[in-house]
């Protein structure tokens, strides 16, 4: 008898929960829905722009030359850099997880680092060391050696966490190793390497900094320069109707491959681990390969720092701005992880206790902003502050509730399976044991969920704190974040002055990436003891 | 009658899960609830915890009224310990801060704490954490946390069954001890109707939202109130019967009908296996030829140990179906054998 787990609960307990506390959900709910109110915000006033602007001047802004300039530009470099990224990515992942390769917990921690330094940032250390990178191979070089972590996060958890009896049933039922790989392997963590193309895809869409370092021109780069330098509100915004299109696209095409499949596992027997592969005479080809890449993608860009770190030592450094560079990145990046957090709560609280259509659209809603830059999400909240609440333009409240929105969806991932831990039967009990709905939360729920609220606001203080292009839109006059100044001196060429900022940035985002890839690691032995 | 449901419907969405449920506890007894998964069994508890509010109906404890409609009590004001599968401890925190969670502040860390532990046995295992415990112990420490406001009332949903088979008859030994010695009134809900025989006092049987039929286990498994429910609660052989006032004619003999009012005209009775006597043809008792009873063929034989369930093919004008007849384990005969058939009553009619 096989049943597909993992189903969390069955629809008629979900229907239970619903119809049982009544009362109580109403936090949530009206939670759920300020959620689902910010994220369509900027979205809702994006169209409103471009209608304003009058759909003739909206089609005469799209079907232009430059237009298919861009479109050819973004999607060659999108689609080559998610090949790549996919196969670096799996080839990492399996090498690491599936093979007898000495020192993989070294190599586990090495190539996820790469992740903790921002796109931007690996740009100008290519870029400084050789001032001939332009063009369209320097973008691919770029972009793949920062983004192929992506997917090789999600595909190292899924080959870690595979269930090594269906190697083995597969093998008895005569397929050989290579066989074994394509049809069992292969299916058990393409959902993982769909997943993992699907953020490499919407992270090169949303890119601007390291596009702008190569001098490589994509949607983004164009919207960037029609706002920022033309001043032109309704081309940018019609503009970002199209990059948003390409983003719904490329999720639509995760979907359709089978990218939300899960791997399912039959039946309650005990996980065993699949068995490791033995590199033999491969084993020096495949530490070579590794120690290359990461060379690339953590070496290269780490030189760099230290270098012009050193070169500019000679000048003076302006240490008080760099003081209040760091100052007003945490204290934005603290209020944005806070306000992600929370609001992640009421959401997840609904689609894993209340599950129904209605707070599945609002969870839905909630994970929209990963489709949509950072820069759509400025000008669409530029647009509504200019329009309707002119004491916003350019506040500090507008550039965190930005954040907020904009990386809402980490914090949703990271509270929904700490949330998904804590089960509202447990809350049940204590109810039966005396405590008043609030206590209960109180004293089981929050303490249970504390992990996924502290991963959570790790997860968005780190993104704000490395944010660049959202900032460049929004930040108020005259205040400079640790991204914007770094920026400054960049686009001087004051390589020496700006370097200390990417070092602070990378500094402060290394320790997540660190224990990100350690995760991989719990999970794993987490799984075998289970 | 210390708790009392009188009348009480639920609905999902458009499922009606209870349609009118009544039911008594008697102070100090354990009621189970017997029921197939998805009758509707968890709902009823949740209903009388005070998790689910009633639609119709009402619950009443002591002769105070908990939710009839107009009043609702809060589960945390109705003094009724609530046990949910898997017993449901707080992961996050030790063994003894659960037992302790229902206690004022100032008793959490105390004797009372402490006593309680002594009382389910797991004294030396306070300060570990839940996943450190085995599910036997995991369902002790439940018991012990939902005893600890001594609870007028104890819910137990089916406490054993996320045990392993091995593991399942000695806690639930414990557990009923424990439970006789504080004298608690609990209702419990199970799907094994083994269970519910064993240990309780008064067994419910929940079927379509409805109790069918309430009862001590003897009476239940005795007297069922339909074919159905006899066939739920154990293997049963139906046979063609005259009744003849208080007695019935069947192909396997004249057998006594249990006490009740005396009936006559055609229809069935219920004989259990172990009613079902099975005698090797041949080398049998040596007046079995003149009496009564009916040749028949072992199809199969299921050995059990302790005893044998026998499948035998009646060679009989008026009895064809096949008969199941319990023996003990040392008399297991293998397939093939020809065998005499008789039963023993007192039986039941069918209806």
């Amino acid at each position: 008898m096989s049943t597909y787990a993992p189903a969390p609960q069955s629809t008629g307990r979900f229907a239970q929960a619903w119809s049982g506390r009544r009362r109580w959900p109403l936090v949530s709910v009206a939670g759920g829905l300020l959620a689902a109110g910010l994220v369509l915000l900027p979205l809702t006033f994006l169209v409103v722009e471009a209608q304003q602007s009058g759909w003739g001047e909206v089609q005469r802004l799209l079907f232009r030359h430059t237009t298919a300039v861009l479109l050819w530009n973004t999607v060659r470099l999108t689609v080559a850099c998610t090949i790549l990224c996919a196969i670096l990515g799996v080839g990492a992942a399996w090498c690491v997880e599936r093979t007898a390769l000495r020192g993989r917990r070294v190599w586990a921690v090495m190539l996820v680092l790469p992740l903790g330094i921002p796109d931007f940032v690996v740009g100008f250390g290519w870029v400084s060391l050789d001032h001939g990178l332009h063009g369209y191979l320097a973008a691919v070089l770029v972009m793949t050696l920062s983004l192929y972590p992506l997917v090789y996060l999600p595909v190292a958890t899924a080959l870690a966490g595979l269930d090594g009896a269906l190697h083995e049933a597969a093998r008895s039922l005569g397929l050989g190793p290579w066989r074994t790989f394509w049809r069992v392997t292969l299916r058990q963590i393409r959902p993982a390497i769909l997943g993992g193309c699907l953020l490499v895809t919407l992270g090169l869409l949303a890119e601007y900094g390291a596009f702008e370092i190569v001098q490589y021109q994509t949607f983004t780069v164009q919207i960037f320069t029609e706002f920022k330098l033309g001043f032109d509100t309704a081309a940018a915004c019609a503009l970002s109707l199209v990059l948003v299109a390409l983003s719904v696209a490329a999720l639509v095409g995760e979907l359709a491959l089978g990218g939300r499949g899960r791997a399912w596992r039959s039946g309650p027997g005990a996980r065993r681990t699949a068995p490791r592969v033995p590199l033999g005479r491969w084993s020096a080809p495949v530490t070579l390969s590794l120690l290359i890449l990461c060379a690339l993608a953590l070496g290269v860009p780490l030189f760099a720092l230290v270098y012009w770190m050193i070169r500019g030592s000679s000048t003076t450094l302006p240490s008080t701005s760099i003081l209040s560079a760091l100052g007003h990145t945490a204290a934005y990046s603290a209020a944005a992880a806070a306000l992600s957090t929370v609001l992640a709560i009421p959401v997840t609280t609904l689609s894993i206790r209340h599950r129904n259509r209605f707070t599945l659209l609002i969870e839905r809603l909630a994970y929209l902003p990963m489709a949509l830059p950072g820069l759509v999400i400025a000008l669409g909240l530029v647009s509504f502050s200019v329009r309707y609440a002119l004491a916003l333009y350019e506040s500090s409240l507008e550039l965190i509730v930005a954040y907020a929105i904009l990386f809402l969806p980490l914090a949703v991932v990271g509270v929904r399976a700490a949330m998904a831990q804590a089960p509202s039967n447990l809350e049940d009990v204590g109810r039966s044991l005396g405590c008043s709905p609030a206590a209960a939360w109180r004293r089981i729920t929050l303490p249970l969920i504390a992990p996924g609220l502290a991963a959570a606001f790790a997860f968005v203080f780190i993104s704000s704190a490395t944010e660049l292009t959202a900032t460049l839109l929004l930040r108020p006059t005259g205040v400079n974040t640790l991204a914007t100044q770094f920026w400054q001196y960049t686009s001087n060429f004051a390589y020496g002055a700006a370097a200390p900022y990417a070092a602070l940035m990378v500094a402060i985002s290394a320790i997540p990436a660190y224990l990100l890839s350690r995760r991989v690691n719990v999970l794993s032995t987490r799984g075998a003891r289970r | 009658m210390i708790l009392s449901v009188r009348d009480l419907a639920k609905s999902y969405d458009s499922r009606q899960v209870l349609n009118g449920v009544n039911l008594d506890v008697q102070p100090g007894s354990l009621t189970a609830v017997l029921g197939l998964s998805g009758c509707g069994k968890t709902t009823l508890l949740r209903v009388i915890a005070g998790l689910e509010r009633a639609e119709r109906g009402s619950v009443s404890l002591a002769g105070t009224t908990l939710d009839d409609g107009h009043t609702y009590v809060p589960p945390e004001k109705r003094g009724i310990g609530y046990v949910p599968q898997e017993g449901a401890l707080f992961p996050h925190l030790t063994v003894e801060a659960n037992v302790g969670f229902g206690l004022p502040r100032r008793e959490r860390r105390g004797e009372a704490v402490s006593d309680l532990l002594a009382m389910v046995g797991l004294a030396p295992l306070a300060r570990r954490l839940p996943h450190e415990l085995s599910g036997g112990e995991q369902q002790r420490v439940a018991l012990a946390r939902a005893l600890a406001r001594r609870p007028l009332a104890l819910l137990l949903d089916e406490p054993f069954s996320s045990l392993d088979a091995s593991l399942r008859s000695h806690v639930r030994e414990e557990v009923h001890g424990l439970l006789r010695e504080q004298g608690v009134t609990t209702v419990l809900v199970t799907h094994d109707q083994e269970e519910a025989l064993s240990l309780a006092d008064t067994v419910a049987v929940l079927r379509d939202g409805v109790i069918v039929q309430q009862g001590p286990p003897a009476e239940l498994y005795e007297l069922p109130a339909d074919r159905e429910l006899a066939a739920f609660l154990g293997a049963v052989n139906v046979v063609d019967a005259q009744f003849r006032g208080s007695s019935a004619e069947t192909p396997l003999g004249e057998l006594e009908l249990r006490a009740g009012s005396p009936i006559s005209g055609a229809g069935m009775v219920m004989v259990r296996p172990e009613q079902i006597e099975v005698t090797e043809s041949g080398n049998g008792r040596p007046d079995a030829a003149s009496s009564a009873g009916i040749d028949g063929l072992v199809e199969e034989c299921r050995y059990y140990g302790h005893d044998a369930v026998l499948q035998i093919r009646p060679q009989h004008p008026e009895q064809s179906s096949v008969l199941l007849a319990r023996v003990l384990g040392e008399h297991a005969l293998p397939a093939g054998t020809r065998v005499t058939v008789l039963a023993r009553g007192p039986v039941s009619p069918l209806r």
